[in-house]
């Protein structure tokens, strides 16, 4: 009948219309961007953040003096002067390091008043194995004007061979995506989730449960709230993809400018031989972003995600309302919670460290088939392709493990919510689940 | 993309829409309801008959073989100590659970989801939405009762008005003292003209005043037609407006009846006196004993229990020679009373 469906509309509507919907949707992602920005930014200028080192070199051979390249944080400078003088002078000196490279070059020494860092002694060990190198092929009669045009500057430009034809097999992209869409999903889950638990909570605190179940059955109560909070996390997810569109969009209108430019460069930069030749340069990488997004069905993306989205948050979501229903304030939830976190936490640490780079290995395709763990572990693969058969099996698996645990824990919830002030425990879950209507 | 895993996938996402939809369906298919006023043709003498009701939880009885039976119109007293199992009872006839045997039927017809919308229920726990305004509660909750929208408006804005309290229409419930969150919850019991309400502790948390207001709604609403259940254990409340009763104590049924039957049969042969404190009893005599006596400036006052085969007839011939009367009554234990020596009996 039309209830379950006035169940939903109350449900969504009242979150809806809430003012922290409205902050979630626009200000979190814009908080979001701002902290990537903000790392983006400092790992970028994290030369410019670092304090700069002085460094005293004493080299016995003199190999090396003038040859160390100054970076932001290392100066350095050179002495004449013996090592056992310098020693004596270090301490009181101004310099941060001390570097003594002996005659022999073997047991090379760098002192430092503090410890050094890591950054530090592997900049130094770089630039000395580099100056000994090219040291070393000029002793073997090796021209550096030579060396220094043979620069290797080759790419690998991979692309995937399908019976439609060659496209971009762009591997970075897809992790990409397939990154940001499980975590997307691990978060959601865990948000809509818990407010699926809370909205249960308050209706057995508030004690309206007793009057709504006198008019609904339970499991329609349960439904309507979960496919209710479900359908708010649709509308937010609908509208962050409207956002990054029309976002995307004017990003690419304002690339477009430049794109038919950058077809003749890559025209001509065409060579005879076949092999392309990279272009460097701002315009051009966002036209290559703008390429290889055409190399990923968005469309197709964007409904398996939502249809993952969907059965992973309506099957976690049950769990959480029985959890709701057996305990009488938020703070009892801990001991439930744990088998919900656990294959979430669990399955995304494995997803973006394993699956993530090795889509088709045997454990990526279990943990994409598993109900409880396909949600993440599928939406890692399918940027990278996913045969048709495994995303049905998945897709199947995945909405009968939801009729299955939803089933479940409508008989846990119907109980629970007329359950005050007993402490539950899982054996009493066991207990309420076996009692008959 | 090549076209026929395109396909497929439309296959698969066709396929897992169709489960979806059964599912819904599944639980969306109830009964349809019927309206009220065909259902009104059909009356009953009985509302309500509860037949041999068990009710077992994990470690204890809550109903033992229960059966009662109320009269359609009146207004019936479900009685009993905490714990005896009037809730259980009544959410069974709230199909809120289901009974481990036994049956119950309204009206005469097997209790069934269709039954719904012809129950309003106060539960004793009050509870509304706390985020929610009051205007838009009611509305959602008479819905759900199975009204329509419209018709919702319509009847919530009588009630308001009726109970003057059309300025909270707009206010949430978490901006309301108690009392007015207990009058919003009354409305949203009656509005659907339920032919059976169930009241649980209906007084509870009101002041005098609401609390007259609303025992008058209850009156009206018993005269137009409704059939009452009282769970309390407030007794004033049952004697002046019960019909009938039934005391449950450990999930028994220990006594039942018509209000006035039930006094009638605790009375014993006990009657006050009254007269003038200017003159004294003898103590002993063949007619009566003196149960105990009190007295103040103007007047004494005895309790008497009369003897075998005496009547106050016999009394007063006894009596009148030695005192000026000014009252005689005979003293018939309330329902209070009958209820505190019940339970105590069985205890």
């Amino acid at each position: 009948m039309h209830k379950i469906f006035l169940i939903i509309q109350r449900e969504y509507l009242s979150r809806v219309k809430k003012k922290s919907f409205i902050i979630m949707t626009f200000v979190v992602p814009l908080l979001f961007i701002a902290m990537y920005a903000a790392i983006f930014y400092m790992f970028a200028k994290r030369d410019d953040l670092s304090d700069t080192k002085n460094v005293i070199v004493v080299d016995e051979n003199g190999i090396f003096r003038s040859k160390l390249r100054n970076t932001a944080s290392l100066n350095f400078s050179y002495s004449k002067k013996d090592i056992s003088d310098e020693r004596m002078a270090f301490l009181s000196s101004e310099y941060d390091y001390l570097l003594y490279i002996p005659a022999t070059q073997q047991g090379i020494t760098l002192l430092s008043q503090r410890k050094p860092s890591v950054s530090s002694i592997s900049e130094i060990e770089s630039q000395l194995n580099g100056i000994n190198h090219v040291q070393q092929l000029l002793s073997a009669g090796i021209d550096t004007g030579i060396l220094n045009s043979n620069k290797s500057r080759l790419q690998v430009n991979a692309r995937q061979l399908t019976e439609a034809g060659e496209e971009d097999a762009s591997s970075w992209l897809a992790s990409g995506i397939g990154f940001v869409a499980a975590f997307l999903i691990y978060m959601s889950l865990f948000i809509y989730g818990v407010q699926v638990m809370r909205g249960v909570i308050e209706e057995k605190t508030n004690r309206i449960i007793e009057v709504i179940i006198s008019s609904v059955k339970p499991f329609q109560l349960m439904l309507g709230k979960i496919i209710g909070v479900g359908l708010v996390g649709l509308t937010q997810f609908l509208l962050w993809i409207i956002l990054c569109l029309s976002l995307a969009g004017a990003g690419g209108s304002l690339l477009l400018k430049n794109k038919s430019f950058n077809k003749q460069v890559k025209i001509e930069a065409t060579n005879p031989q076949g092999q392309q030749i990279h272009q460097t340069g701002v315009d051009n990488q966002g036209l290559a972003i703008l390429n290889s997004l055409e190399s990923v069905p968005l469309f197709y993306t964007l409904s398996v995600f939502l249809f993952y989205f969907l059965f992973g948050f309506l099957l976690y979501s049950s769990i959480f309302a029985a959890v709701g229903s057996a305990v009488d304030s938020e703070t009892e939830t801990q001991q439930f919670m744990l088998p919900i976190t656990m294959p979430l936490i669990f399955t995304f640490i494995i997803s973006i460290n394993l699956v993530i780079n090795n889509p088709e290995s045997n454990l990526s395709f279990w943990l994409s088939v598993i109900p409880f763990t396909s949600p993440i572990a599928m939406m890692i693969r399918v940027p990278f392709g996913v045969p048709v058969w495994e995303l049905a099996l998945s897709m199947c698996l995945l909405v009968a493990g939801f009729l299955v645990i939803t089933w479940v824990a409508a008989r846990i919830y119907r109980v629970g919510i007329l359950m005050y002030g007993k402490k539950a425990s899982y054996r009493e879950l066991l207990k309420w689940f076996m009692y008959k209507e | 993309m090549n076209i026929p895993n395109n396909e497929l996938r439309l296959y698969f996402i066709s396929i897992t829409n169709f489960f979806l939809l059964q599912l819904l369906r599944k639980c969306l298919c109830l009964p349809p309801q019927r309206n009220n006023a065909a259902r009104a043709q059909s009356i009953c003498k009985n509302m309500l008959s509860v037949k041999n009701i068990v009710k077992q939880y994990s470690n204890h009885k809550a109903l033992d073989d229960v059966s009662l039976d109320i009269n359609t119109g009146s207004i019936f007293g479900l009685l009993g100590p905490n714990g005896a199992g009037k809730t259980s009872l009544i959410r069974i006839i709230n199909q809120i659970t289901a009974p481990d045997s036994g049956q119950v039927l309204l009206n005469g017809e097997k209790l069934n989801p269709s039954h719904i919308g012809m129950i309003g229920y106060l539960p004793e726990e009050r509870g509304l939405y706390k985020k929610m305004e009051i205007g838009e509660q009611v509305i959602y909750l008479s819905q759900l009762k199975g009204l329509s929208k419209n018709e919702a408006i319509k009847r919530a804005k009588y009630w308001f008005e009726k109970l003057e309290m059309q300025s909270w229409w707009n206010k949430k419930v978490e901006d309301l003292s108690k009392g007015m969150q207990q009058k919003v919850q009354f409305v949203a019991t009656v509005i659907h003209e339920p032919s059976l309400i169930i009241l649980d502790e209906p007084f509870s948390g009101f002041d005098p005043v609401n609390a007259d207001i609303i025992k008058n709604e209850i009156v009206e609403l018993n005269k137009k037609g409704a059939t009452i259940i009282f769970s309390t254990h407030r007794m004033e409340s049952v004697e002046e407006l019960c019909d009938s009763i039934v005391l449950l104590h450990k999930s028994k049924k220990i006594l039942e009846g018509k209000v006035k039957d039930i006094r009638n049969s605790y009375r014993n042969g006990t009657f006050i006196i009254q007269y003038l404190s200017n003159s004294t009893i003898a103590e002993h005599n063949e007619v009566f004993t003196i149960l105990d006596s009190s007295q103040n400036e103007e007047l004494k006052e005895v309790r008497i229990k009369l003897n075998d085969q005496k009547t106050t007839n016999d009394a007063l011939n006894y009596l009148l020679p030695q005192v000026q009367i000014l009252g005689l009554a005979e003293i018939v234990p309330t329902i209070h009373e009958i209820f505190v020596h019940q339970v105590k009996q069985s205890n």
